[in-house]
């Protein structure tokens, strides 16, 4: 009994740890570590081999994540004492000069800190016979270990990133449907709030050179007039008895039409490099910060659910609109609630879709409706509304994330992956219709 | 009943859900021509005994026997091919099709794949002449009256041959008038040899169509009896358990000043003009046939529907009423007629179902005093003695009696002044009946005012201090002393 009710309760989160888990056996593999990581590795262990005194010749390609091991390098070899003798910063033709510069100079070195790459170059492959004067140096690069691909920090940052929008527009979402509606404005929105976000920055905040104080009125404006538009359609849901479907189709055309003609069919980027900070910006504990706002607005969003009247009210209204009404509820208010939050997420993840990529389009969040009712379904909410609950969204949006990145990393095609997605939401309704006629 | 071979014979069955042995092999058997009364409290396993025979539940035991021989019911279907109709409470009937439309459902007549209309439509009205009624065969079904769609419901059953009818609470939602022709129905269907189970609280009923009864309580038979060989007491101490007194407590009246004064409400030809007052410590009957605008009214004055004119007065204060939100602010309470569609959300808890339209109160700041409300549920679950498994339990696994206690308790809790009652006691068994006359008596008592709409004549002279007769929107007549008055007294102000 008590096993049977944490399986049905908890087991779309089941089925998700089940995934990484076959997503960790399937992606496991030799893993090279780069960067400062590779740099503490490999500084540690000449020290330890060669003694403090050692001296260091740092070989590192031009690549971003060299730029790091170089740094690191010098760091931890200064830290411990260790002579640099000299830094390479290059192809294999730039590290023999160095070698032939420090034979002729006389100069003598005990090892050559290198990265997995610059390591295996053929310059090092005899450095006895080339460079006698040397000393025979030691090659010393950073150990690979066996890790899956999916389990490393990157991926899975990688996987909150790609999914915090989609989740965040998940939230209203969930509220639309546990009143027994559907919102499919959602996607249309993003692209709307994406593109006035955008134009705002460019036209009245300064574009290029717009400052904090212009970029977050220009941001609060697209989001607010998202709200304004799930605001018309709560009216014409409450005010009219026209069914939300119909509402939310409309006004998901009429949002992506005017997208489109505010930007003017084409891509807004002129707007200041620090507008990807909401995106793109890791502050907390490393954790981008979208992700953070994710976890912060689940948090919020959940105790509204299941601690408020107003989620209380949701319930209900979803449960049995008549009922609800004659028991004194303010069932319009309610739905029009559930619906300008809707509208204002959406803008929400508008505004974060813009930063990530740091422009403005209306083609952002096509099909993203469809992504979000999806990530709600699986998360067991009934679509005939009165139940279901806000963590259960977040697993379905991660299931949905974790599906995705695995076959990506799992070079699964992306028809193929479609027809997995759609699988995957079938069988997570099945699930949910089992546990129901139990 | 016949000697020999029994129409339908149920041995030892058995039925157990979740927690639950609703049925602890019970037996039941009917014969050809014969209508048996199937009695019990609600919970004591009449509608699931039924729904095992419809096909709806399968038996963990027993043995169900048509003609002596042994016959698989797993399914509706199979059920249906024994020659079984069941017709429940609320119909199975597709709103939107016609009358032969929805005979037909499912066992179309067909010629080379396509419907053969004019033979079904043939077929539909000698299984209405059969009936000896009529039925306007090109209407949809939604704009029958409940008397007509019943109708539909039997000739249905005639359609397939059934020689086993099912009515659970065939007479619920008509009128006397109604009943009586239904009666005439029920009697010529015995005459073709069709065995009927009537399943009825309203014992008036029971004597004047049946000819054995059949008592569950429990889950278990604890009596079987003719007819003509008992009388009511027996019958309603056999269905509790114990003895009985009388149907409704007695109470002393005490009516103190005007309460709530409704005047001249309007609304198109549901409810015209209609005035009345109640007092302090009263009960005011609604009474008449259905259809009278009754209901209509009430939801008028509770702000469910938009009244086209007239003013409603509380204490002499006029209210502004245009939601039930408003309603309920002033110190209004409605218990619907229809529980499980107006008065609970069924898929919720029964806590969360009695926190409703308390929330104000029980929450601070916007969030809701989970302990508080526990606490104050679990006092109204002991005063009313609501039957829960915990207060999680969903609101629609309960009876109809249980689920009637929750939307009080909703009320009692919010301290409503003017408590207005449609049909209270619908399809609630004869002790929570009583439970829940003492309760009004007792909220009287308290000075509070009820209203209470009923179809029932004795409930409203049992119960009422006044009694107010409607018909066709309107008022057509008031008798003042309900104690003394007569059934027939009632009956000629609601025909008039």
């Amino acid at each position: 009994m008590k096993l049977t009710r944490l399986l049905t309760d908890y087991g779309m989160l089941i089925v998700l740890g089940l995934l990484c888990a076959f997503f960790s056996v399937t992606t496991y593999s030799d893993q090279t570590p780069k960067g400062a990581a590779a740099a503490k590795q490999v500084a540690d262990s000449i020290v330890q081999q060669l003694g403090p005194q050692a001296r260091v010749l740092i070989v590192a390609s031009e690549q971003p994540d060299d730029e790091a091991f170089v740094a690191g390098m010098t760091n931890g070899l200064n830290a411990a004492g260790a002579r640099i003798v000299a830094t390479v910063k290059g192809g294999p033709k730039e590290a023999r000069d160095a070698l032939v510069k420090m034979t002729t100079d006389g100069g003598k070195v005990d090892a050559i800190a290198c990265t997995q790459v610059t390591g295996t170059w053929l310059v090092f492959a005899d450095l006895k016979t080339d460079f006698p004067a040397l000393g025979n140096p030691r090659v010393i690069l950073p150990p690979s270990y066996r890790w899956p691909n999916f389990l490393k920090s990157e991926n899975l940052m990688n996987i909150a990133n790609q999914i915090a929008v989609i989740a965040i527009v998940a939230i209203g979402m969930t509220m639309v449907i546990i009143t027994g509606g559907i919102d499919l404005s959602v996607g249309s929105l993003l692209a709307l709030s994406a593109v006035l976000a955008t134009r705002f920055i460019r036209d009245y905040a300064g574009g290029l050179e717009a400052s904090l104080g212009g970029m977050l009125p220009a941001c609060i404006a697209a989001i607010i007039a998202c709200g304004l538009v799930g605001a018309f359609s709560g009216a014409m849901i409450t005010r009219f008895t026209i069914p939300p479907f119909i509402v939310t189709l409309a006004m998901m055309l009429v949002g992506s039409g005017l997208a489109y003609t505010l930007a003017k069919g084409e891509a807004i980027y002129q707007i200041p490099d620090s507008f990807v900070w909401l995106g793109r910006g890791a502050d907390i504990f490393s954790l981008p910060n979208a992700v953070v706002l994710m976890i912060v607005l689940y948090a919020l969003a959940h105790v509204l659910m299941s601690r408020t009247k107003l989620g209380r009210y949701l319930y209900a209204v979803g449960g049995n609109s008549e009922s609800a009404r004659l028991s004194g509820v303010p069932v319009k208010r309610v739905l029009m609630f559930a619906y300008i939050a809707s509208g204002l997420l959406a803008g929400l993840g508008g505004v974060i879709m813009a930063s990530q990529l740091k422009s403005g389009s209306a083609t952002y969040g096509n099909m993203y409706e469809l992504f979000v009712i999806a990530a709600v379904v699986v998360g067991g909410t009934s679509l005939s509304g009165g139940e279901g609950k806000m963590l259960g969204t977040l697993t379905g949006a991660f299931t949905i994330a974790v599906i995705q990145n695995g076959m990506n990393l799992t070079n699964v095609e992306s028809y193929t992956q479609k027809v997995v997605l759609g699988l995957v939401i079938l069988g997570a309704v099945l699930l949910d219709k089992i546990r129901q006629t139990r | 009943m016949s000697e020999a071979v029994p129409l339908l014979a149920m041995r030892g069955i058995v039925k157990s859900f979740p927690g639950v042995k609703a049925l602890r092999g019970v037996d039941l058997t009917l014969g050809t021509s014969e209508v048996v009364a199937l009695l019990g409290e609600n919970g004591a396993g009449k509608s699931t005994l039924m729904k095992v025979l419809g096909g709806a539940h399968q038996a963990d035991e027993g043995l169900i026997a048509i003609d002596g021989r042994a016959t698989p019911f797993h399914s509706p279907q199979d059920s249906r091919h024994a020659g079984v109709a069941v017709i429940y409470q609320e119909f199975n009937l597709v709103p939107g099709l016609t009358a032969t439309e929805n005979i037909f459902l499912g066992q179309e007549v067909t010629r080379a794949g396509f419907v053969a209309q004019a033979q079904e439509r043939e077929r539909a009205t000698a299984l209405f002449q059969r009936l000896g009624v009529e039925i306007d065969l090109d209407l949809p079904c939604r704009r029958l009256t409940t008397a007509q769609q019943q109708l539909v419901e039997i000739a249905k059953a005639l359609a397939f041959d059934a020689r086993i009818i099912v009515m659970d609470e065939p007479s619920a939602a008509l009128t006397s008038h109604e009943v009586e022709r239904l009666f005439v129905i029920i009697r010529e269907l015995k005459r073709q040899g069709i065995g009927i189970i009537y399943v009825s609280h309203r014992l008036d009923e029971i004597f004047a169509i049946t000819d054995r009864v059949v008592v569950l309580r429990d889950g278990i038979n604890v009596g079987e009896r003719p007819t003509n060989q008992i009388t009511r007491n027996e019958m309603i101490e056999m269905m509790v358990g114990r003895e009985l007194k009388d149907e409704f407590p007695s109470r002393a009246s005490a009516v103190g000043p005007p309460r709530l004064e409704v005047s001249h409400l309007t609304r198109g030809r549901a409810v015209q003009d209609v005035s009345f007052t109640v007092h302090r410590g009263e009960i005011l009957a609604l009474t008449g046939l259905v259809g009278a605008g009754r209901t209509e009214t009430v939801r008028l004055i509770f702000g469910a529907d938009r009244r086209e004119s007239g003013e409603i007065r509380l204490d002499g204060k006029l209210l502004a009423i245009n939601s039930p939100r408003d309603a309920i602010q002033a110190g209004l309470g409605l218990l619907t007629e229809d529980r499980k569609l107006q008065g609970l959300v069924l898929g919720h808890s029964v806590r969360e179902n009695f926190g409703l339209p308390n929330l104000e109160r029980l929450s601070h700041r916007g969030f809701v005093q989970l302990t508080q409300e526990r606490k104050e549920f679990a006092g109204y679950v002991e005063q009313l003695t609501i039957k829960v498994s915990d207060q999680e339990q969903r609101a629609g696994n309960l009876s109809g009696g249980n689920q009637q206690k929750v939307v009080l308790a909703k009320w009692l809790a919010r301290n409503s002044e003017v408590l207005i009652f449609d049909e209270p006691t619908r399809g609630i068994d004869v002790g929570a009946k009583f439970e829940i006359y003492l309760l009004m008596n007792a909220l009287v008592a308290a000075g509070k005012s009820i209203v209470m709409i009923s179809s029932e004549l004795p409930e409203v002279l049992g119960m009422a201090d006044r009694i107010l007769v409607m018909h066709e929107g309107r008022v057509t007549g008031e008798i003042t002393d309900a104690r003394h008055a007569t059934q027939e007294q009632v009956m000629s102000l609601a025909h008039a």
